[in-house]
């Protein structure tokens, strides 16, 4: 068995008295692409943020690509790529100058860059775009360049905290195509979603509840052990019992 | 450093890209010079004079010519009446009415007193002070010569030097004043809106989540401004000495490391409001009111810090703006060296000291 990428044990993180994450333990393993599903206000944010190094936990364990959340933060974040439900571009930048943007302060070098603007143009199919503002662009192509842009510098894991907010059902299953392209070159992802369907592409998902996880399994096994048909009724059961509302 | 410098890059980039800014950052020293320099000049120049003369003799018509011809003044009408004074003035025709009494020059020479009367409109009483001073400086200047052959006893002459600015010209008050200003608006309310529109954006939470020190992060948004900042001063420096031909007096190297100082202030002051606040529109709010106001009313450029009552004058003090811009003056105008504004630029580093420390301690509390 391999070392899991992320590891947490009874990881909790309050504010004031307000208990956000309660006691979380799971791993996810390398390659994996794992759900994290929760309703509005169920602590899914506050966790993400402790793996990302952005905040420390109140107590419990957690390591992320072998680093401790407490002290090794700067480690992690050099082993991560990060998108979040807010749009993340800069939108008075072409596409090309963001990409180069965000690479640079990953510290790749000028040549690196370049090279991988290219690749990534390429594969994209955005040669016509490449020297456009990404203001003027669909969402759904400022999603993907988001993603690449995200993965660009090869990170261990990727963290995408609703990255198919308000986009079609077409780019979104284009967008998940990328996913599982990211997952198969040993890239792992970690993914909040609202939509059930998206549930169901995922490894393995985690179901939170009042900021302690619910249910953990693979979506398979959940829909079996709630005895539903798709995701959508194994989420309404969990979160119909949620005490804390948005 | 190459993360640094992409960050700069990209910087600059926003700032070029974006038009509104371009002219609040090049636009508005320029503007603001030009206005200053010739639109807002407190010097009275070619003020209309109307004239009531009873006496129609020499003497007062050689004064009339005086008045006319000097730049400051230009006859506009002659009255006939005392009746047709108060019209003049209600119609806002004039500024100044000159009244000559019945046998002027007669009584001039012979009883050696005569009366002069001078009706200024004071509904705008610094203008018409100013005015009446001119005028009666024409008057002096006249009895002075008639009186050049015979020494009068007991007279009490006055001689007036103004130093550093013997023309009285404006813009040794106000290009201080303007550098002042551009810099304290530009510096706190670019930085902080920056970078508030990156928390605002959702970008400032990729960055944090980048390997880069967060620290770093916010330092290398406010360097971008440093650099434009110091080319405002730039501006207003070439524009004041080509254009309104104002000297620097003392050391430019001096002035320019003064100026680097103020920009570092209100650029920590920028900070430490984008570490407060959330959106971009109070950041704004922010700026204008908490630092543009106090600098215009605290920093002695348009009203003179010892006329208020003691409360205020203390206030004054911890208004940065006054102090750089004492220093300003006393470099630019006086020609000063560094020796005599220690005390000034040891506050201003104090200041930039004590904002950056609340701005890097709030910011990291934010943070944990």
């Amino acid at each position: 068995m391999p070392q899991p990428v992320i590891y947490t044990h009874q990881l909790t993180r309050k504010f004031g008295d307000f208990v956000a994450v309660d006691a979380i333990t799971f791993e996810v393993q390398p390659g994996e692409i794992f759900g994290f599903l929760g309703a509005n206000g169920a602590g899914k944010t506050t966790a993400m943020r402790i793996l990302c190094g952005l905040l420390s936990p109140t107590s419990g364990q957690a390591n992320v690509a072998g680093f401790d959340v407490y002290r090794q933060n700067e480690e992690i974040k050099k082993q991560i790529g990060y998108m979040s439900q807010k749009f993340s571009l800069y939108e008075n930048l072409t596409v090309r100058e963001n990409i180069q943007f965000f690479g640079g302060i990953y510290g790749l070098s000028r040549q690196e860059l370049k090279d991988k603007t290219n690749v990534l143009i390429d594969r994209l199919g955005l040669h016509n775009e490449a020297n456009k503002l990404v203001g003027a662009l669909p969402l759904g192509w400022k999603q993907k360049i988001s993603f690449s842009v995200a993965i660009l510098h090869r990170p261990k894991i990727v963290f995408l905290d609703e990255p198919t907010g308000g986009v079609d059902p077409i780019t979104r299953r284009q967008f998940w195509d990328m996913i599982y392209e990211a997952a198969h070159d040993g890239i792992t992802v970690f993914v909040t979603t609202h939509y059930m369907d998206e549930a169901e592409y995922c490894d393995r998902v985690s179901i939170m509840v009042d900021g302690a996880i619910a249910a953990l399994d693979t979506p398979a096994g959940l829909k079996k052990q709630f005895n539903a048909t798709n995701m959508d009724e194994v989420f309404l059961q969990l979160a119909r019992g949620a005490k804390r509302g948005d | 450093m190459k993360t640094f410098f992409a960050f700069i890059q990209k910087e600059f980039r926003h700032v070029l890209r974006d038009k509104r800014s371009l002219v609040i950052l090049f636009g508005l020293p320029v503007v603001m010079m030009i206005l200053f320099g010739f639109a807002l000049s407190s010097e009275v120049k070619n003020s209309n004079v109307a004239i009531l003369d009873y006496a129609q003799d020499d003497a007062s018509r050689l004064l009339i010519d005086r008045i006319d011809q000097s730049q400051y003044f230009s006859v506009h009408q002659k009255l006939h009446s005392e009746a047709e004074i108060e019209q003049v003035f209600r119609k806002g025709q004039v500024r100044l009415v000159v009244i000559f009494p019945q046998n002027f020059q007669q009584d001039l020479l012979h009883s050696n007193h005569v009366q002069v009367r001078l009706v200024g409109d004071a509904s705008d009483p610094n203008t018409s002070n100013i005015v009446i001073n001119y005028a009666s400086s024409i008057f002096r200047d006249y009895q002075n010569e008639l009186s050049n052959n015979k020494k009068l006893p007991y007279s009490i002459e006055t001689e007036t030097r103004m130093l550093y600015n013997p023309q009285l010209k404006s813009s040794y008050n106000f290009v201080p004043g303007v550098m002042t200003l551009i810099l304290m608006l530009l510096g706190a309310m670019m930085t902080s809106v920056s970078i508030v529109k990156e928390k605002e954006m959702g970008t400032m939470e990729i960055l944090l989540v980048s390997p880069m020190r967060p620290l770093l992060v916010v330092l290398s948004k406010a360097i971008p401004y440093m650099v434009l900042c110091f080319i405002d001063v730039a501006i207003i420096l070439l524009l004041a000495v080509f254009l309104l031909e104002m000297p620097i007096r003392g050391s430019l190297f001096l002035l320019l490391a003064e100026s680097l100082l103020f920009i570092l202030t209100t650029l920590s002051l920028g900070l430490l409001v984008s570490s407060v606040v959330d959106s971009q529109q109070t950041a704004m709010f922010f700026s204008l009111v908490g630092f543009l106001m106090p600098a215009l009313v605290f920093s002695g450029f348009m009203f003179p810090i010892e006329n208020m009552p003691l409360p205020l004058r203390i206030m004054s003090n911890i208004v940065p703006t006054k102090w750089y811009y004492s220093i300003v003056r006393a470099i630019m105008v006086k020609g000063l060296g560094f020796s005599y504004v220690i005390k000034q630029t040891l506050i201003l580093v104090g200041m930039t000291v004590f904002f950056l420390g609340i701005a890097i301690r709030k910011f990291k509390i934010r943070l944990a």
